[in-house]
């Protein structure tokens, strides 16, 4: 069976589901980070699949955008880990509840 | 035939890295499954003539992202999860989730799979980076301004969260909690 468009999509729909389960599993926030750019790298996967299909070159134009997103998503969201594991010894996220009640 | 190979061989790879990932407690293995999951990735695009898009991925993310990542585990010494006390319902809604999105990516497979899905030009190579350029540069042109300014402003906002308070600003903030804990025990 040769690898086509549904292939391709049906790879990064389970990828996506898996990143996303992960976001709900992990109480550590480094995981949860690292779900989040499973699920954006999904999605980039989507973009260069239907580039190729369209043989149109704005697909992989709009994944450079995502991987500039996700690099300053990156440096500051490491910043705010860095910051909370400094307040709270810890950097699970069921601590961060200063504003519970 | 070579390509159908390779391609089953990185996509089991992915997922397996995938599954790798969340299913470790310690955040080390995770972020070596993740870039697992990048490296083959980046294969798969090779196989979608998007050589550009493959290079900047082993780049950005296998290269870039994850050092950050494995520099913010050792910096913080992170050991293994603790034994989870988080509530029940999480995990079910979690599970719920996962199938919801697994039927619609089925759906999804389903409804392209007989749809003409195959390539309208299957020898056209809009991967190049000469191509990526140009589009870049004369009708992107806004948005990668844009995107250069939002770096910028990555940049200062990191430096400025990570940084150390002052020892005034410190100490303000040392006697607000003092405050705020003393209030606690009185109430």
């Amino acid at each position: 069976m040769e690898p086509n468009l549904a292939t391709y999509l049906g790879l990064s729909g389970v990828l996506f589901t898996i990143g996303c389960v992960g976001v709900v599993f992990k109480r550590n926030a480094l995981g949860m980070f690292m779900c989040i750019e499973l699920m954006l790298n999904a999605v980039n996967l989507t973009f260069v699949a239907f580039s190729r299909y369209y043989a149109d070159v704005h697909g992989q134009l709009f994944v450079f955008m995502v991987m500039s997103v996700a690099a300053a998503e990156a440096a500051v969201g490491l910043g705010i880990f860095i910051a909370f594991f400094r307040n709270r010894q810890s950097i699970d996220v069921d601590t961060a509840s200063l504003l519970k009640n | 035939m070579v390509s159908t190979a390779l391609f089953f061989l990185f996509a089991g790879f992915a997922i397996m890295c995938a599954i790798s990932m969340v299913y470790h407690k310690n955040p080390l293995y995770s972020a070596i499954s993740l870039v697992g999951v990048f490296i083959s990735l980046a294969c798969i695009y090779v196989t979608l003539a998007a050589p550009f898009i493959a290079i900047v991925q082993i780049l950005v993310y296998a290269g870039a992202i994850m050092v950050l990542v494995v520099f913010v585990i050792m910096l913080l010494n992170l050991d293994d999860e603790p034994k989870s006390s988080r509530l029940k319902y999480l995990y079910a809604l979690g599970g719920g989730l996962g199938l919801v999105l697994l039927a619609q990516t089925l759906f999804v497979v389903y409804a392209v799979s007989r749809t003409p899905n195959q390539a309208i030009d299957p020898n056209a190579t809009v991967g190049n980076t000469i191509d990526i350029g140009r589009a870049m540069y004369t009708d992107y042109l806004l948005p990668v301004e844009i995107v250069g300014v939002m770096l910028l402003m990555a940049i200062v906002g990191s430096v400025v969260l990570a940084r150390r308070l002052s020892q005034p600003a410190l100490e303000l903030v040392i006697d607000n909690e003092e405050e705020r804990r003393s209030e606690e025990l009185t109430s």
